[in-house]
This record gives structure tokens, C-alpha cells and sequence, in this order.
């Protein structure tokens, strides 16, 4: 194995061709077995190979973009699994945006974030409230449910509504720090839910624990939006521009910024870096993904209620960013998958497998260990594995790489501005 | 000219008075020295220059700016950058980025322009990325931008720590211990490089020593403090023979001999 690895280091051509032999076969194979969820898995796990090849960025975009516009949607479009896969895939892609955006918060700001859920619920009622009749409970003017049009804004309105509350949020929140703005977060997290839960009185506006049906589904010039084949390619959409996003706020003075709060606040200060500020705005772009996704969300299940916004959905995004590796943003985009997948999918199939051996008599379980019991329990060990094995994640944060030959060059113009002396005279390295 | 002046500046932590009404006039283009006994307040003294900390009494004056009741980060805005005892650097990113977040304050990148990476973004990042190198170049770790800020020796931490301070163009410097942990010849070096920045870079330095050698070789000015109250300022020569200070460091019996 090492020294095929090693033997394809340096080899582009073999790299390319390689994958490209990868994704013909999980294709053909998913193409051909009929709802194979093992070749969907694998022809998904083509994107990681990608990753790791060494072809040229821009190559590497345009390479995702075949398999993830073109390949999957059509390979997987024959098999009667057509729909639940696609259903997989636009949920790995709603989780895998909020994952980014937490990574904002918790990866680069280093600001431990236990309501995170929180953002996701305020982009799916915003766009629930408005595209039910649920608007015409408490809105003196306009005629309610919106129509399926006005999903295209709301994304936006999404964006903006749950950044307002990122921010709304970290003014009384961050004046604590660490494990105690953990705390904080949390119980900010539990009373969005709960408010959602009884703000159906005195004025009704979240239809309380009853939750808004009926959503009314996306729609533009009369093609509406209703299977997740559909929602997949928005989620693709909104997904893309998120990780445009997020790399280029990574290696911003925004981004900067944030990792230097995140190592040393009092240092950052002294820097002249606003500290509020700069976290206010880590939360403030980390909830607005959230918020678009929600909208997308509520659009996708056209119904919200409060209990798809539990402490559990906080934890398993922090999860996927932990597992991922922090602070790294193709890491946080496995990580997001990779526990999407297993939820999804993957627990569920071996709890199938094993209800269906008891069933038959092959293995019984005591009723305590029940198959669909155990699937939390497989998870978590899963988890600890990983924290003992890979404790920076699957895909750690890398630093950037400066070219120095350029900076060089560059740098001989700042000093005939200021400095008269040779770089390497008094101060020896 | 002169470029602080501090009066009456108090600090009490609970029952602790941590500096005690300290006056202090610093020279434009100085380099003062502040030394005293471990405890004697000379860290909080730059705490509360910088406004990590309030003081609880008293005034600091740069220029003519009051800096009372102003944030860290308006402090280093108006032109005050420090460097700090136990090293504060930006441990996980490069050693690079650790000097570009000291132009933090000169860039001027915002939201939208970040994000449709303007050309006027991508231009500024450039020389951002240059100009920080520069700076490795003028402290000698330019061929370390690339490494992880905590992978450095911890001469060149220091270092670090000082390009990072100078990227922020400061009129004013503070360096707290910045020959600790550093062997004869490294100190020897930090002498001439704090000669050198004065030259080259217009800039005031005040620092924390306890190497007395460095110190003598190098201030025109030098503060003692001790339990928090200024107790002797002069020039190198006046402080050498100043029994106080001597009293401080040596203790009583030093002085007056039993
Ligand atoms: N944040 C703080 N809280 C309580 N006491 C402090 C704090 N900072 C400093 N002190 C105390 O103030 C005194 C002066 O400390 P410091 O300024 O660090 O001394 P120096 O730098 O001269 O060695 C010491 O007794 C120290 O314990
Ligand atoms: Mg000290």
C-alpha cells in the first residue's frame, strides 16, 4: 500500500486516470445493482480521493462539479433508490453548511458553541411562518401563505434574519468566556426551541408544538420544487457558494482575525483587533448558513415543528466538526458526511440487518440490546475511537503556504519606504 | 518633546496596591528602562498603559490623548504596541500570519470586498503578505515564515513577538523582559537590535529588564520601581550609586551594614 502510494506521489496522469477509472466503476456498478447503498457510498467517496490527488485547484472544482452535477444525480437516477438518495445527499448538504458555518464559530474563533441548532430553526420558521397561512395570525396587512416564488428571497431574508440573531446573541453572551460560554449557548439554544414551542399564545405565530404544515414548496416560473432529486441541486447551489465563502474569510484579515482571538485574546487586542466586534461577526456569519439552510429545510419537509431543533442536532454539528478536524474546512466537510452518512444510512441499514437476523432466529437480543437501541450507543463508540485515534480530526487544519521567493521580491519595495539597513545585519537567526 | 506622560497612576488588586501613584515622563525618541525587584508592579505599569487593565486612579497621557477608559485595541490604534513577558504569540497559525495580524489595523478589507476578493482586496493581502515579511526580514526569521509560531525557538518567539509589535507601526514600544530566557550572546544581540529600531524606525522604547548590563549599556532613562511606588528615576550613572535602589534590590543590611 505505501509504495503505491508513493509511486503515485508526483504522478498526475496516473492520479487522473485512476479516479476517473474510481468513478466510472461506482457508477456503472450503481447504475446497474438496483438501490445499492454500498456503491452510492462509494461513488460519494470518490469526492475524498479528489481531495487527496494532486491536480491543479481548479481542476479539482471542475472534477466535483461533473461528479456532483452530472454523475450522481444521472447515475443514481435509473434504481427505485433514485429519491432516497437524493434525499441523503441534500441532507449531507444542509449539514454540511451548517457544519462550515459552526466551524466559523467554534474552528476559527475558538468560541464553544452548544445552541448552534438555534440559527438552522430561525432560517426554517422564518420561511415557515411566511409561506403558511400562519402569517395571517398576526400580520395586519398582506395575503398569506406567500407563494412558492418568494422561496428564492427568503433564503436571503434567512441569511440576514438568523445573522441579526448571531449577533443578537453574542452581545450578552460573550462577556463569558470558555466552558461558561458553552453554557450560555446552550441555554440560548433550549429557549429558541422552547419559545417556538409556546409562542402560539398569546398571539399565535409558531402554531406552537403543533408545528406549520403545509409548507408551501419552492417555485419558479411555474416549475415548482417538491422531490429532493430537486432540493438537491438548490442545496448544491447555496452549498457552493458557502464554501466560497468560508475559504476566502479563512485567509482574510477577517479570518486572520479570528484565529488570532481564538489563540490569544489579549495579544489580538494589542493588536489593535476589536474583540467584540470580531466575534459578533464570527457568530453573525457562522448563524446566517445555518439560517439559509433552514430556509431550505422548511421548504424541503414543508413542515416545522420545534422537535427537529433539539440539543441533540447542536451536538451532532459540533460533532461533525470536532470528528472533522476544527478549523479545517475540507475536514468539516467529511466530518458533516461522514456522520450524516452513518446516521442515515449506514446505522440504520446494520439496525435492519440485525432486526432481520433476530427476526429469523439466526442471533437473539435481550431486550435490552435491542438493534435500534444500540444504534446511539454504536455511534458514540465510533466517536471515541476517533478521539483517541485521530484527536485533530480526520482532516486537520493546514496553515497556509507563503511562496517566499515572491515575498522577497516584494518585500525590497517596503524597504526603501522605511528601512536603509540589510535584513540580516544585528538580529542573527 | 515629551510622548507619555503618566501621573499619579494607581492599581490596586483587593488589598494589594500594585503601583502607587507613579509619575513618569517618557522623552519622544527615548529609550527609558523600568526596572525593580520581581513583584515591584512593572508589568502591571504596562497593563496599565495599554488598557488591559483600568487604573484606579491617575492619568496617561500619549501625545496629547488621554488613554483612560480607552480599550486595548483603540490603545494600540493610537499608536502603543507591546510585546509581553510570558510570550503571547499566535501559537497555531504561521509565523507569517502572526505579523500579518499585527497590520491588522492598517488593512483596510472589508465584508463584501472579502468576499468577492475585489481586486483592491487581493492587492492589499499581497502586501500585507510582503510587508510582514519584511518585517521577519528586519528580526532575522524570514526563513521561518512558514513554520508554526510555536515551533520557534524561544529567542526567536521573542523576536517574533517584536516584528509583530513593529508591524503595527507603533510610536510607541513596550517591551516586557525581552532579554529573559536569552544567553550572552543573543542578549548582546537584542542590545544592538533595540539601538538599531530606534534609528531606523522613529520609534519611543520603554522596557522591562533585569539583565543590568543591557540596561545600563542602553537607556538614557531609567525608572526603579519597588512595591509598586517609583523610588528612584536618573540616568544610568545616578541609579547605579542610588542607595534606595540598592536598599531595594540588596536589602537593608546591603546598605547599612549591621
Ligand atoms: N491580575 C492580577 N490580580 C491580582 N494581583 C495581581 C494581578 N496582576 C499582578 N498582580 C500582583 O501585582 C503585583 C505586581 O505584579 P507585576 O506587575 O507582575 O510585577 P513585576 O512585573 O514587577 O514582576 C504582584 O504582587 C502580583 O501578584
Ligand atoms: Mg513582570
Amino acid at each position: 500500500m505505501h509504495k503505491l502510494t508513493n509511486k503515485l506521489k508526483g504522478n498526475k496522469l496516473a492520479q487522473i486516470i485512476l479516479l476517473v477509472l474510481y468513478v466510472l466503476v461506482t457508477s456503472l456498478s450503481l447504475y446497474l445493482a438496483q438501490a445499492s447503498v454500498t456503491a452510492f457510498l462509494l461513488l460519494l467517496f470518490s469526492l475524498l480521493l479528489l481531495y487527496y490527488t494532486e491536480l491543479p485547484d481548479r481542476l479539482k472544482w471542475v472534477i466535483a462539479g461533473v461528479v456532483l452535477i452530472g454523475v450522481i444525480p444521472f447515475v443514481s437516477s435509473t434504481g427505485p433508490g433514485y429519491q432516497s438518495y437524493m434525499e441523503v445527499a441534500t441532507v449531507v448538504g444542509i449539514y454540511v453548511a451548517m457544519a462550515l458555518g459552526l466551524n466559523i464559530v467554534v474552528g476559527l474563533a475558538g468560541l464553544l458553541d452548544l445552541g448552534f441548532v438555534a440559527f438552522f430553526a430561525i432560517g426554517a420558521y422564518t420561511y415557515g411562518i411566511f409561506a403558511t397561512g400562519q402569517a395571517a395570525n398576526f400580520m395586519p396587512f398582506g395575503d398569506f401563505p406567500l407563494s412558492g416564488e418568494s422561496f428564492w428571497i427568503f433564503i436571503l431574508i434567512g441569511c440576514f434574519v438568523a445573522a441579526l440573531f448571531g449577533v443578537l446573541l453574542g452581545i450578552p453572551v460573550l462577556r463569558v468566556k470558555g466552558d461558561y460560554l458553552a453554557i450560555v449557548t446552550l441555554g440560548f439554544g433550549e429557549i429558541i426551541r422552547i419559545v417556538f414551542n409556546n409562542l402560539d399564545k398569546p398571539v399565535n405565530i409558531t402554531n406552537g408544538a403543533m408545528g406549520l404544515a403545509s409548507v408551501k414548496p419552492p417555485e419558479i416560473f411555474g416549475y415548482q420544487f417538491v422531490y429532493p432529486n430537486q432540493f438537491y441541486f438548490i442545496v448544491l447551489a447555496i452549498l457552493l457558494f458557502v464554501i466560497l465563502a468560508v475559504r476566502r474569510f479563512e485567509y482574510s484579515k477577517i479570518g486572520r482575525s479570528w484565529k488570532a482571538v481564538r489563540e490569544n485574546e489579549i495579544a489580538a487586542q494589542s493588536m489593535g483587533i476589536h474583540l467584540v466586534r470580531t466575534k459578533l461577526l464570527a457568530f453573525a456569519i457562522g448563524a446566517s448558513f445555518s439560517g439559509m439552510m433552514g430556509v431550505v429545510f422548511a421548504a424541503k419537509q414543508t413542515f416545522v415543528d420545534p422537535t427537529s431543533f433539539t440539543l441533540l442536532e447542536s451536538i451532532t454539528i459540533l460533532v461533525m466538526v470536532i470528528l472533522g478536524g476544527m478549523g479545517s474546512v475540507p475536514g468539516v466537510i467529511l466530518g458533516a458526511a461522514v456522520i450524516t452518512i452513518l446516521n442515515l444510512q449506514v446505522l440504520t441499514e446494520v439496525t435492519n440487518y440485525l432486526n432481520q437476523l433476530s427476526l429469523n432466529g439466526v442471533i437473539s437480543f435481550p431486550e435490552a440490546l435491542a438493534p435500534a437501541k444500540m444504534q446511539r450507543f454504536i455511534f458514540g463508540a465510533i466517536l471515541i475511537v476517533f478521539a483517541i485515534y485521530r484527536p485533530q480530526g480526520l482532516i486537520p487544519a493546514k496553515n497556509p503556504v507563503f511562496d517566499e521567493e515572491s515575498l522577497k521580491e516584494g518585500s525590497k519595495k517596503h524597504r526603501k519606504d522605511q528601512i536603509t539597513v540589510e535584513p540580516d545585519k544585528g538580529f542573527q537567526a | 518633546m515629551s510622548i507619555l506622560t503618566v501621573s499619579n497612576l494607581t492599581k490596586q488588586f483587593g488589598g494589594l496596591v500594585a503601583v502607587n501613584s507613579v509619575d513618569i515622563t517618557v522623552e519622544k525618541g527615548s529609550i527609558t528602562a523600568v526596572i525593580g525587584p520581581n513583584g515591584a508592579g512593572k508589568t502591571t505599569f504596562f497593563n496599565l498603559i495599554t488598557g488591559v487593565y483600568q487604573p484606579d486612579k491617575g492619568n496617561v497621557q500619549l501625545g496629547s490623548t488621554s488613554l483612560i477608559g480607552k480599550k486595548p485595541h483603540d490603545i494600540a490604534r493610537q499608536g502603543i504596541a507591546r510585546t509581553f513577558q510570558n510570550i503571547r504569540l499566535f501559537s497555531n497559525i504561521t509565523v507569517l500570519e502572526n505579523v500579518m495580524v499585527g497590520l491588522h489595523k492598517q488593512l483596510r478589507a472589508g465584508l463584501v470586498g472579502t468576499l468577492f476578493q475585489t481586486k483592491t482586496v487581493r492587492e492589499e493581502e499581497k502586501r500585507a503578505q510582503e510587508e510582514a515579511y519584511h518585517w521577519l526580514e528586519y528580526v532575522g526569521l524570514a526563513k521561518h515564515l512558514n513554520e508554526d509560531a510555536q515551533n520557534l525557538s524561544y529567542g526567536a518567539q521573542r523576536r517574533l513577538e517584536i516584528a509583530r509589535a513593529l508591524a503595527t507601526k507603533p510610536k510607541l514600544l513596550l517591551l516586557d523582559e525581552p532579554a529573559a530566557g536569552m544567553n550572552p550572546r543573543e542578549t548582546r544581540e537584542l542590545t544592538e537590535f533595540i539601538h538599531r529600531m530606534r534609528e531606523d524606525l522613529d520609534v519611543t522604547i520603554i522596557l522591562i529588564e533585569h539583565d543590568m548590563k543591557l540596561v545600563m549599556e542602553i537607556s538614557e532613562q531609567i525608572f526603579v520601581l519597588d512595591h509598586g511606588e517609583k523610588i528612584a528615576e536618573g540616568k544610568p550613572a545616578e541609579i547605579r550609586n542610588n542607595v534606595k535602589v540598592i536598599e531595594a534590590y540588596l536589602g537593608k543590611s546591603a546598605v547599612t551594614p549591621a
